[in-house]
């Protein structure tokens, strides 16, 4: 005989799966969020904005580190035409407008003219590339860029025989740069490599950042990726590329030519009359992390010592 | 004003520790050293600051925050030496040395600090006693101290100076003072000595001291 018991509890009272994990979602929320603003300062809760770009991650050209958090990369920032402070960017950057953008090309090239961005870009499928960044203020930080080789636009665009150098110009524009109203430095930034840096296949030319379109306090829509030199090399909002065949001038080593040099290569054994270059402070890290060592070249002279063979790193710095 | 003085200290303590939601950016230590450095500046100011303020005023009673404000000015420039020898540079004592050697921004830093290490450590009411003289002596070094934090923090920025050539500018304004002061006082007292004086006054003023 079959008696059917009424079930001890019934169907209306069983809390759906995804309700229940719903739940348990909200308190391990909760929780983190406790833990983050009570326990641990480091742990924030900023995640990346912005459109996605459809990148593949080129691990060839990547390190294994950790990057850094989104919080991190744009919210700690030198990029004095947004203001002097780290923090400028992020406050100041977000009003620029990063369309429509040109870029002019000039010099000793073929391919001479004025660029919407778009079609500068377009031939060039984008990777991602985890790279380590370091600042002459010796700290560093790991950043996944979103970008293409600067080599393969520098082909693209058939330089002469006589062009030896590639020139960088940013953005020259008080209105929307507040930064640019007072001379902390001598506007408009510019920035050159040698054209053989320029084809080095790490250097990249980024338009992302954390898979996203790059946010404009890292230096929206174009910017320069030169990671075994140190960061002020990697000009953000650039409108000129110039093929020259004399050695261009370069904004910081023009400030302050005897801190500054053309190709501020990170390099431990060479120091700067304001840090130590030995060692650097990664971002993120937290107060009682330990500096770490600096290495040659940023890590990357296995890719790049080459480049430099025979000259002096001590004059040329 | 003891209680309000640790008020900036136990602000930097909650954003190290994350309380409430604070915190002190991508780079804690840089923004720990950089604040207290900055208070310690701020507070030797004030410290110099009440000087003019007893001459301006004519009350003597501001000379009595001077030796708690210039110890503050120690504790401040002390964790701010601590922050960067101890917390950053973990008592790599090479360095130290090769930074002091090579940056005179640097040195002048530690001279600074050094002064008021000296200071700190001869406030007390024996010292003064026991230096006599020479205390008052030893103590006009606080206006090497004011030159030597101002200056360092006009080399340590990098290249936007407006900041610390507004500390420079207060700075030299509190100095100022002191020389308008001294000068008049200088004629004050020629005044009183010259042979146009009328004889047989004898209330003399004793010339005060003051930093």
């Amino acid at each position: 005989m079959l008696i059917r018991r009424p079930a001890d509890i019934r169907p209306s009272e069983i809390t759906p799966a995804d309700v229940y994990a719903q739940r348990r979602r909200f308190l391990a929320g909760a929780l983190a969020l406790a833990g983050s603003t009570l326990l641990a300062p480091a742990a924030r809760a900023g995640t990346p904005t912005g459109t996605v770009l459809a990148a593949r991650r080129n691990a060839a050209y990547s390190v294994t580190e950790a990057p850094n958090s989104w919080d991190d990369v744009t919210g700690y920032n030198n990029y004095y035409e947004f203001g002097t402070d780290k923090s400028d960017p992020a406050a100041n950057a977000g009003h620029l407008r990063v369309t429509p953008w040109t870029v002019t090309v000039g010099g000793e090239c073929d391919l001479k003219g004025r660029f919407a961005l778009e079609d500068l870009i377009r031939p060039h499928p984008l990777e991602e590339r985890i790279y380590r960044l370091r600042c002459v203020e010796a700290w560093s930080m790991v950043v996944p860029w979103v970008g293409f080789p600067l080599g393969d636009l520098v082909r693209r665009l058939k330089p002469t025989s006589r062009a030896k150098f590639v020139q960088f110009t940013t953005l020259n524009d008080p209105a929307q740069m507040p930064g640019e109203r007072s001379r902390t430095l001598d506007w408009p930034y510019t920035e050159a490599l040698r054209i053989d840096e320029a084809a080095h296949p790490l250097a990249l030319l980024a338009v992302g950042l954390y898979g996203r379109v790059l946010p404009n306090q890292n230096g929206a829509p174009l910017r320069l990726v030169v990671p075994w030199k140190y960061g002020f090399k990697s000009s953000k909002a650039i409108v000129r590329i110039d093929f020259t065949e004399r050695m261009p001038e370069t904004t910081w080593a023009r400030a302050n030519p005897t801190e500054y040099g053309f190709y501020a290569n990170v390099n431990p054994a060479v120091d700067h009359p304001r840090w130590s270059q030995k060692t650097e402070r990664r971002i993120g890290a937290g107060v009682f992390a330990p500096r770490q060592g600096t290495l040659p070249f940023n890590g990357y002279a296995e890719q790049v010592a080459s480049l430099y063979t025979g000259l002096d790193l001590r004059k040329n710095f | 004003m003891f209680a309000a003085s640790l008020v900036p200290l136990a602000a930097l303590a909650a954003r190290t520790f994350g309380v409430g939601g604070l915190g002190l950016g991508a780079n804690p230590v840089a923004a720990l050293t950089d604040a207290l450095g900055l208070w310690a500046l701020r507070f030797l100011l004030a410290t110099l600051t009440l000087t003019p303020l007893r001459y301006l005023s004519g009350s003597a009673e501001w000379l009595r925050l001077r030796r708690m404000l210039g110890l503050y000015a120690f504790l401040y420039a002390t964790l701010h030496f601590a922050m960067y020898f101890l917390v950053d540079q973990r008592l790599a004592v090479g360095v130290l040395v090769e930074d002091v050697a090579k940056r005179p921004w640097v040195t002048l830093g530690l001279i600074g600090f050094l002064i008021l290490v000296a200071l700190a450590a001869t406030s007390t009411a024996w010292a003064m006693r026991k230096l006599g003289r020479n205390w008052q002596r030893l103590h006009y070094a606080v206006y090497g101290a004011g030159l030597a934090g101002c200056w360092h923090y006009y080399w340590q920025v990098k290249r936007d100076v407006t900041a610390p050539l507004a500390y420079a500018g207060v700075f030299a304004l509190l100095m100022a003072v002191r020389a308008v002061h001294a000068w008049r006082r200088r004629l004050r007292l020629r005044a009183m000595y010259a042979p146009t004086t009328v004889p047989g006054r004898s209330e003399v003023p004793a010339p005060s001291r003051g930093n």
